[in-house]
């Protein structure tokens, strides 16, 4: 742990408040604050426990306490509290088996009871993961708890609008790159040939616009460039422009319904850009 | 060097001075839970407030924090300020009302009733411990710990911290729980001023970590017999 948390004072070195996120950061790590690492924090920055302690323990958002795998906040706001937020909670404490404040004993959950989210009109309001459910009535409860077992990420891609399906293929040969038999988030995913490390295979994306899943035949390590090939024409993909995020190469792909999709090309980077004009060629 | 109105009358103080200090140094008496000399200005207790400014932007400032200026006027005891006071006063006997400091200081304003719910605490979250521990004794031992309701002042985890060297500063400044024995129950804190006829700490074996500041101390004068 102590090499970790000096990781952690290293890349905060020099700005002085940085307590905060030094203290984000362990909680990142750890899910919570350990005693121990705070310890290790004081030694580090050359503040005394006590002070360390107090910010620990002023802002609700750090826990001194192991959290669950999930964090499930129940809005008791005025506005929620009105419209039956204490049943909800009543309800989570039910189903969950723990009381607020605490985490189930399977450490999946852990439920918490916030004043307010902002969002009044919605209420009563619940937040897991991140994830909002608005208008909640307690016999959405158990549907909510469900969900988040499944993955709440996954269930998003269904429900959300915003993604869609597109269809792209080969930039030089106009082949489809689409495969059909390998279905990745539950529709078609593109292939292409990924090289990296002088190893050729086959690398499958999700077709879904906004979705980062991705498989392959080699696994890639996180932060690596690949090449990525056209399977049919076996012409570099790679485009002109780099990646705004991370500077690495960005790949172009044709749109079927028109312009250009590019996707960076440093695996674990999420720079990409659609450019339906195909203006930006 | 700064010119300003207390009461009535001019004074010139110079820069930095605090409206407490300028008050104090022409004589008129203000109250105070939270100052010490040698400690830095908190502003937590509101007891030493005073009125500063004219007319409808007449204001009320702590002034034990409040920097002297040019040309201020101050007034340390009008109808508004004793109002004030009264009023803080009131609530802290509602929080702390076993503290002698703080009934004797109530009696004195002639706080002649108590409207809040007694809560009993042990603390008025002064601070003046906290400075105390970082600033004379520089350990760091203590400090706030929590928000709002839940504030409360202490070690990191409740524990027994590696800084504190048990100089009892924090006990002997203190202003609601002055010469309490501690005992090692809270619940059985209050041992009457050591006027029992078998104060618990004449075992002193059991009780290692026990801080006493009675002195003379009872206890420790039956156990030298």
């Amino acid at each position: 742990m102590k090499t970790e948390i000096a990781g952690i004072l290293e890349k905060h070195e020099g700005d002085r408040g940085g307590l905060i996120s030094i203290l984000e950061d362990v909680q990142a790590r750890y899910s919570y604050l350990p005693a121990e690492a705070l310890k290790f924090v004081a030694d580090g920055t050359g503040r005394s426990l006590v002070d360390i302690y107090g910010v620990a323990t002023f802002y609700k958002s750090f826990s001194l306490k192991p959290r669950g795998k999930h964090l499930c906040s129940v809005c008791v706001g005025t506005a929620c509290h009105v419209r039956g937020a204490p049943v909800i909670a009543g309800e989570f404490e039910r189903q969950l088996d723990a009381s607020v404040g605490a985490t189930t004993e399977d450490n999946e959950f852990t439920l918490e009871t916030v004043n307010c989210l902002g969002a009044c009109a919605l209420g009563p309001i619940v937040v897991v993961d991140g994830h909002y459910f608005s208008n909640v009535n307690s016999s959405q409860v158990k549907r909510i708890i469900k969900k988040t077992h499944v993955g709440l990420d996954e269930a998003e891609i269904k429900a959300d609008r915003r993604l869609y399906l597109h269809t792209v293929s080969c930039s030089r040969c106009n082949h489809s790159l689409m495969d059909p038999d390998h279905k990745i988030d539950g529709s078609p995913s593109v292939r292409v040939t990924a090289s990296f490390e002088r190893k050729h295979g086959w690398l499958r994306l999700s077709s879904l616009y906004g979705s980062f899943a991705v498989e392959s035949e080699y696994p890639i390590r996180s932060d690596e460039i690949v090449d990525f090939f056209c399977p049919h024409c076996h012409t570099d993909l790679k485009g002109a422009s780099a990646c705004p995020l991370c500077n690495a190469p960005m790949v172009a792909m044709l749109v079927r319904a028109g312009g250009i999709v590019q996707i960076c090309s440093r695996r674990g980077c999420k720079g990409h850009m659609l450019d339906l004009d195909g203006a930006g060629v | 060097m700064i010119n300003l109105k207390i009461n009535g009358l001019e004074v010139s103080v110079e820069q930095g001075t605090t409206l407490l200090e300028a008050a104090r140094f022409l004589g008129f008496p203000i109250p105070t839970l939270c100052h010490m000399e040698g400690l830095s200005p908190y502003g937590a207790c509101r007891l030493c407030v005073v009125e500063i400014g004219e007319g409808p932007r007449a204001k009320l400032v702590s002034s034990c924090t409040y920097p002297a200026q040019e040309g201020l006027v101050v007034r340390t005891a009008n109808e508004r300020v004793l109002q004030a006071r009264k009023m803080v006063l009131e609530l802290l006997l509602a929080s702390c009302p076993q503290s002698k400091v703080i009934q004797d200081l109530a009696s004195a304003h002639n706080v002649r009733q108590q409207r809040f719910r007694q809560e009993h605490e042990d603390c008025i979250l002064c601070g003046l411990c906290t400075r105390m521990c970082e600033e004379q004794m520089m350990a760091k031992a203590i400090g706030f710990r929590g928000r709002g309701e839940t504030r409360s002042i202490g070690t990191p985890f409740d524990i027994k911290s590696e800084e504190c060297r048990l100089c009892g500063g924090c006990i002997y400044v203190c202003p609601a729980c002055q010469l309490r024995c501690t005992y090692t129950e809270p619940d059985k804190a209050v041992c009457g001023g050591c006027a029992n006829l078998s104060p618990p700490c004449v075992e002193k074996e059991n009780f290692d970590d026990m801080m006493c500041y009675m002195n003379p101390c009872v206890a420790c004068e039956i156990d030298k017999h």
